[in-house]
């Protein structure tokens, strides 16, 4: 598929939409049409709207077109000894970065070297109205006015179409290593409590099974003296455990329940509920398979101070986010209709 | 009844009589922030002892219709805390309590008015710290910081405030107290802390914060390196970043800066050199070693003319006292200076400061440049005395053409001070009407009744038609609507 710029044709359907009160639901890869709320409205597919932009190692940025795939971006970015800060999920072969940064989905590195929107530098974006707007820029500092490229990460599209995005990237470590320890879920939340407390390179952290597996990176001596610090067990063939981990392949991620993301605090104590788990993150992302009731999930995750979302289900999905005290509800509602006053973009596909 | 006993009646029942202040010379020392040019005085100054009392002034101002300024320490260089002669100045400093220090999931909760610094301070017995650093950190507060997106010399390697913040209270024009973001890894809904982060206090007023808390760097090193020309050490600067090195800091400061900064405190900077850079590593121990040799041979590689590390902590501080004496020292060459915060991709370094050059000759005014060269960010500093006739016109004209000159070559008017009321016009620059149009509509969802430091950040229609310097997107004249003349 040949990179070209169909900024004239998405804007033509964006005002035919406006034309006839027609809402749209951006489409691309289709990788993650999974994640979030139904939403019953005409495709809009983006993603022969494609082809990196602009690309500078030494000012460590990249920009995109929105259809461009992930990995055409993660193979050029390697070639030059980078990559995207936050590790992120593909979940499918088609994966474009547009969708990426829609979902806001971080993956293993997130909680060591920051999230999709900390890496988000600016984005051009087509509202509700059908305005063109360019915010933010390739640069990393930049306050002039309010940040609403970072807003867009993790909005779902629901306030505007990302046309093309400039993120932040950084060096690939020289080496990582997977080092595993034999324990239980207790001492696996305290050992990992414990580590975000030093100043450690560790890049990733994973329990299952009675078993932590821990990523850590730098240069030869300093992986050597890791091991001697942190303890454990080098896994020797460890090229596949974080692709499995991040793409959600492992034994786990199989048993036919509805898949739960609870994002709690690290130190939190492991609830009844959430028994049926795998950990990442330091302790601060459990990835829960139960039947049990939405809003009892809701419930248990909000009062540890954290929020649930209704990752993967068989059923048609309307309610999967935690829902929102009524204040900040209102607020998303305003914040919604400031960009898409109509009601146009992805509509119910967050918060209806 | 005088206008200012009018001012105790409005307020009388939202604070004690004694933290309202309303006579002239009481208000004099809020008549501006660090943003000294413009000076002009509130109707009063407000000084809530809690967030009860927050939420009684705001109700109060809405009923009123009384717009509100807030305030911290007043160390802003952009003026977003300049006072509204026809509103109230509404100052935090008195909600400066740490609430809470979470070791375990390192952050601290803290009331607006804590100071940067304190944080660190607070949090180092647990081995912590908080990672922006503005030079102006010993006194600025963090609810001024999150109001600008306040950076500092660590940003490239530690980010900006909107990367080390986890939550935010604020009362919004309505009166209403709203949580957004946690102290997890995520939130669900909007990223409303990324919206609120740089506002300059336009959406809401923050009433408490909670920070990420990082482990203190065991182990740091400091390397000094001298260069003939600018473009060198640009060059070497990019080399750096190209090795795989991500400095904790990246500074460089030109020959103007290096002279003067010797002079005020004798930091030991090679005098006779054209640009040097201070760069300093942050790691794990032999990691450390291993960066601080990239670093050398970059700098070698691009005709540094000394490279040399600070050989203890105290060289180490001595390095960089230099630099963070840069504006003080500055200060003592001439009667005032405006500070510019541009930033530039920093391939166009030498492009920039050539520019810049031949701009200072023109307006006939020196420059010297400071540089986060890591991240881009430029600190022009244009020396003018206040009390010559037109000379503060002709600094705020040669202030304007260079932050034009950034947005030209891909950059943006203002990295870490924020756009005030100091980069009104360049914001006309930087934006086409219909994104000026954008963030009109996200202050109406926050504030609909426009009371929240109005005329603040966006600027009209109008004032972007007089100052003349509209953006033309695709060769389409702007602003079709207006007459012309």
């Amino acid at each position: 598929m040949l990179d070209q710029d169909h900024t004239d044709s998405i804007s033509t359907a964006i005002e035919n939409a406006i034309e006839t009160k027609t809402a749209v639901h951006i489409t691309a890869g289709n990788s993650k049409s999974f994640y979030g709320n139904s939403c019953d409205a005409k495709p809009l597919d983006v993603s022969q709207h494609r082809g990196i932009i602009d690309y500078e190692p030494s000012e460590l940025f990249i920009t995109a077109r929105c259809g461009t795939p992930l990995k055409e971006i993660e193979s050029v970015l390697r070639e030059q000894q980078q990559m995207l800060q936050f590790e992120p999920p593909h979940f499918g072969e088609n994966s474009t970065i547009g969708g990426t940064v829609a979902c806001g989905l971080s993956g293993p590195r997130r909680p060591y070297n920051g999230s999709v929107r900390d890496s988000v530098l600016g984005a051009h974006i087509v509202n509700g109205l059908g305005d063109y707007l360019r915010f933010g820029g390739q640069v990393m500092k930049n306050v002039a006015g309010y940040d609403v490229a970072r807003l867009m990460s993790g909005a779902l599209g629901t306030l505007g179409i990302i046309m093309q995005v400039s993120l932040k990237v950084i060096p690939m470590p020289a080496a990582e290593k997977t080092l595993c320890f034999e324990c239980s879920r207790t001492e696996a939340l305290q050992k990992m409590n414990r580590w975000t407390q030093m100043d450690v390179p560790i890049t990733a952290t994973y329990f299952e099974q009675n078993m932590l597996y821990v990523r850590v990176a730098g240069i030869e001596s300093t992986l050597h003296s890791l091991k001697q610090t942190l303890g454990g067990e080098e896994l020797v063939d460890d090229n596949d455990i974080w692709t499995e981990v991040r793409e959600q392949q492992r034994a786990f991620f199989n048993d036919p329940a509805p898949l739960w993301r609870i994002s709690i605090p690290e130190d939190t104590n492991h609830a009844a509920l959430f028994d049926n788990c795998v950990i990442e993150w330091n302790g601060g992302l459990r990835w829960v398979k139960s039947n049990t009731s939405d809003n009892e999930i809701f419930s248990v995750a909000g009062a540890a101070g954290g929020h649930a979302t209704l990752f993967r289900a068989e059923h048609k999905k309307t309610n999967c986010f935690q829902p929102l005290p009524p204040s900040l509800a209102k607020l998303h509602t305003d914040i919604k209709r400031a960009f898409d006053p109509h009601n146009f973009l992805n509509p119910g596909k967050m918060y209806s | 009844m005088n206008p200012s006993s009018d001012i105790f009646a409005i307020f009388e029942n939202c604070l004690p009589s004694a933290n309202i202040l309303a006579t002239v010379e009481k208000l004099r020392p809020y008549e501006c922030d660090a943003f000294t040019a413009y000076k002009s005085l509130p109707l009063a100054v407000l000084l809530p002892e809690s967030r009860q009392q927050v939420i009684n002034i705001v109700k109060r101002c809405q009923r009123e219709n009384i717009p509100i300024v807030t305030r911290g320490a007043g160390t802003g260089l952009s003026g977003g805390a300049h006072p509204i002669t026809n509103g109230i100045l509404l100052n935090l400093s008195k909600l400066n309590e740490i609430y809470e220090l979470n070791p375990t999931l390192r952050y601290a909760r803290v009331g607006p008015g804590v100071r940067n610094l304190a944080i660190s301070d607070a949090a180092e017995e647990f081995g912590l710290y908080y990672a922006p650093d503005p030079s102006s950190q010993i006194a600025c507060t963090i609810g001024g910081n999150i109001a600008e997106n306040s950076g500092g010399v660590h940003c490239l390697k530690y980010g900006l405030t909107v990367h080390n913040l986890l939550e935010v209270t604020f009362i919004s024009a309505h009166g209403e107290e709203i949580t957004i973001g946690n102290h997890c890894y995520d939130y669900p809904g909007y990223d409303l802390p990324a919206l609120m982060t740089g506002s300059e206090g336009m959406l809401g007023i923050i009433v408490e914060a909670k920070v990420r808390l990082l482990p203190i760097p065991q182990n740091k090193e400091i390397i000094l390196a001298a260069f003939n020309s600018v473009e060198d050490a640009g060059a070497a600067v990019s080399s750096i970043i190209a090795s795989g090195v991500i400095p904790a800091g990246l500074e460089m400061m030109d020959n103007a800066v290096i002279k003067a900064t010797e002079n005020f405190c004798h930091p030991g900077y090679p005098v006779d050199a054209a640009a040097i850079l201070l760069c300093e590593l942050d790691g794990y121990e032999q990691e450390l070693q291993w960066e601080v040799e990239q670093i050398e041979q970059n700098c070698r590689r691009h005709k540094a003319t000394s490279v040399s590390k600070a050989k203890n902590k105290s060289e180490q501080e001595l390095f960089w006292k230099g630099r963070k004496s840069a504006f003080p020292a500055i200060g003592q060459l001439a009667p005032d200076y405006l500070c510019m915060d541009g930033t530039i991709p920093r391939k166009h370094l030498a492009h920039v400061l050539s520019q810049i050059s031949e701009l200072s000759q023109q307006y006939e005014l020196p420059v010297a440049n400071v540089f986060h060269a890591g991240d881009g960010n430029l600190h022009p500093l244009i020396l003018y005395d206040a009390n010559q006739e037109n000379d503060l016109a002709r600094a705020e004209q040669l202030g304007g053409k260079i932050l034009e000159l950034c947005v030209e070559v891909g950059g943006t008017i203002t990295g870490e001070h924020g756009v005030g009321i100091e980069k009104l016009n360049q914001m006309c620059v930087q934006f086409e009407r219909t994104e000026l149009d954008q963030f009109e509509r996200v202050k109406t969802a926050f504030d609909s009744n426009r009371l929240l430091n109005p005329d603040k950040v966006i600027p009209t229609l109008q004032r972007c038609a007089e100052f003349g310097a509209m953006h033309v997107h695709k060769g389409e004249l702007p602003f079709k609507d207006l007459p012309r003349f």
